[in-house]
């Protein structure tokens, strides 16, 4: 069940232009899906109206707390990121629908672009709960665009690309060197648009199953507005109810 | 709290919630009991499916939204076999808005609407901006809308609410034909045509380029609106454009409306919408009214106040 709830800011990391906002709910938190988002409204930013959707990096029932990786893009964004430990942030969740988990015997590989790194790391835990081992393929522009490596490398192997070379092998994610040493039954991707669109490419040209998490800009983040459409085979679908993960078979990409 | 908006539309409360803002209600149960709304208007539906404009088809503006959906749904006969079945048992009223391109279509529309017996109303969309040829062409001339509302009038035996267009010169004369032509109440206002450019990438921000314009921003252009088609009709008026909280419900209902819908607001807090209806009741408590169809109309112009 969906549900509106103000979350306590606990803890924040800075990397760059992007923190990482831990948050805590006095009640239990609902069941959270790898690849679901919530939509946070953005207190006290006036050029900020509408919620910004925002994926979620990683959830620990125990302690009823969320994390969410947040860029700051924009003005909602910067706001969003200046908020004080120990102030309220209040969020829709969870929203959507989640990554397809593999079988357990099967292979898979996690391939995250800039921030679209985030939900991969949840992904990563959900897939190792059930027996899975995850490697993850994570690009940036440069060294810094790639945070917090360390919990990527302690969840699975790890592959990384930078544009400009100064981590991992140079260029883009799809040339990586992983891709002609290794076959995998799965991939997963979340990043910029002509990011995924290549992997997905990859995907097609070996014939593997590629789900991939699309980030429109919303409205409602519930499927009533209709803003957030994605031109499919099956018509125009609503990125926010019957994403934002789709099987790539499903896009006209 | 209820009111009586005629032919027999009556409502629990004042509140509901706006077409396009709201899906089929299914979307917002985990939210708000619709048991405590006084109506739910569904999306915006075409005798044919339309597939709606290209995305983008939403811009954020300062306190407001533009949106270019363009009448994206499935058509009346899927509603009548998928979605009706769905929601028809919805403890409130459940409201169908209908579009329509040509006098054809909303007469055809309204008269298979007509045989749904848990639809008590339609509000006839006569004002979407983003639709070529849309409604708005009817919308926008006391000619057109008087035609389209007659012809619907004739079909359609239940409460027929007409959405107006503020893209008008004077919505008073608008109002007054759609009343002649048979309505029997009328909802304002629809989205206020806009743009957005992107001036880095020199782009239009919506595909459409030009979209409607909702939210905070638009109240006081609404309230304006609604306080002047009070004045000039005798059919109960349904106030909308902006309204966030009870305080501005309240402001509709002084300006002349009977009832009210809540719109974009339902986006910010999906929960709002009950807020509202409760946060009516309150008022009308602390400043005793006690029925709060009372409020409409109870605007007190006098210099003294000032």
């Amino acid at each position: 069940m969906k549900q509106i709830a103000d979350f306590t800011l606990v803890g924040k990391e800075c990397y760059g232009h992007s923190v990482l906002l831990r948050l805590r709910d006095e009640q239990p938190l609902p069941e959270v899906l790898p690849g679901q988002f919530v939509q946070v409204r953005v207190d006290g930013s006036p050029s900020t109206y509408l919620r910004r959707p925002i994926s979620i990096h990683d959830v620990d029932p125990a302690n009823n707390e969320i994390s969410l990786l947040v860029q700051m893009v924009g003005e909602g964004t910067r706001h969003l990121a200046a908020t004080a430990v120990g102030d309220c942030i209040n969020l829709v969740l969870p929203l959507g629908n989640g990554y397809t988990l593999p079988e357990k015997d099967e292979t898979v590989l996690l391939v995250g672009g800039g921030i679209g790194i985030a939900p991969l790391y949840y992904l990563a835990k959900c897939m190792a709960a059930k027996g899975v081992k995850p490697a993850f393929l994570l690009g940036g522009k440069k060294a810094s665009d790639i945070v917090r490596l360390d919990v990527y490398r302690s969840t699975g192997e790890t592959f990384v690309t930078t544009e400009d070379g100064s981590l991992g092998e140079k260029g883009m994610v799809t040339m990586h060197s992983v891709w002609k040493e290794r076959k995998f039954d799965k991939i997963y991707v979340c990043g910029p648009k002509r990011m995924m669109m290549a992997v997905a490419d990859i995907a097609k040209a070996n014939d593997v199953w590629c789900e991939v998490s699309l980030e429109h800009m919303m409205a409602c983040g519930l499927g009533a507005c209709l803003c957030c459409v994605e031109d499919t085979v099956e018509g125009n679908l609503c990125v926010c109810k019957e994403g934002p993960v789709f099987n790539t078979r499903r896009l006209k990409w | 709290m209820t009111i009586d908006l005629g032919r027999g539309l009556v409502l629990r409360n004042p509140v509901m919630t706006a077409s396009g803002t709201f899906g089929y209600g299914e979307e917002y149960t985990d939210f708000v009991d619709l048991a405590q709304l006084g109506g739910i208007i569904v999306k915006g539906t075409t005798l044919n499916p339309r597939q709606g404009n290209p995305y983008p088809r939403m811009a954020e503006t300062p306190s407001g939204m533009l949106n270019c959906v363009g009448l994206q749904n499935k058509g009346v006969q899927y509603f009548i076999d998928t979605i009706y079945p769905r929601i028809k048992d919805f403890d409130t009223n459940v409201i169908l808005n209908l579009s329509g391109s040509t006098l054809e279509d909303y007469v055809r529309g309204a008269e298979l609407i007509d045989a749904l017996d848990k639809i008590p109303a339609i509000e006839l969309n006569v004002s979407c901006p983003n639709v070529k040829q849309g409604g708005m062409a009817f919308g926008v001339t006391c000619a057109g809308i008087s035609q389209v509302v007659s012809e619907v009038r004739k079909v359609y035996h239940k409460h027929l609410m007409v959405k107006l267009s503020p893209n008008v010169t004077n919505i008073a004369e608008i109002a007054l034909a759609a009343e002649v032509a048979g309505a029997d109440s009328v909802s304002l206002i629809n989205t206020l045509m806009g743009m957005a450019i992107d001036a880095e990438r020199r782009t239009p921000k919506l595909s459409m380029v030009t979209g409607g314009l909702s939210g905070a921003c638009v109240k006081p252009v609404a309230l304006r609106m609604v306080w002047q088609v009070a004045k000039a009709v005798k059919i109960p008026v349904v106030g909308l454009g902006g309204i966030s909280n009870a305080t501005d419900a309240v402001e509709f209902m002084l300006a002349g409306a009977s009832a009210i819908e809540i719109g974009t607001a339902n986006f910010i807090d999906p929960a709002i919408s009950a807020k509202v209806a409760e946060g009516m009741k309150d008022y009308c408590e602390r400043h005793g009214f006690e029925k709060v169809a009372d409020l409409t109309g109870a605007l007190n112009i006098t210099p003294a106040l000032f």
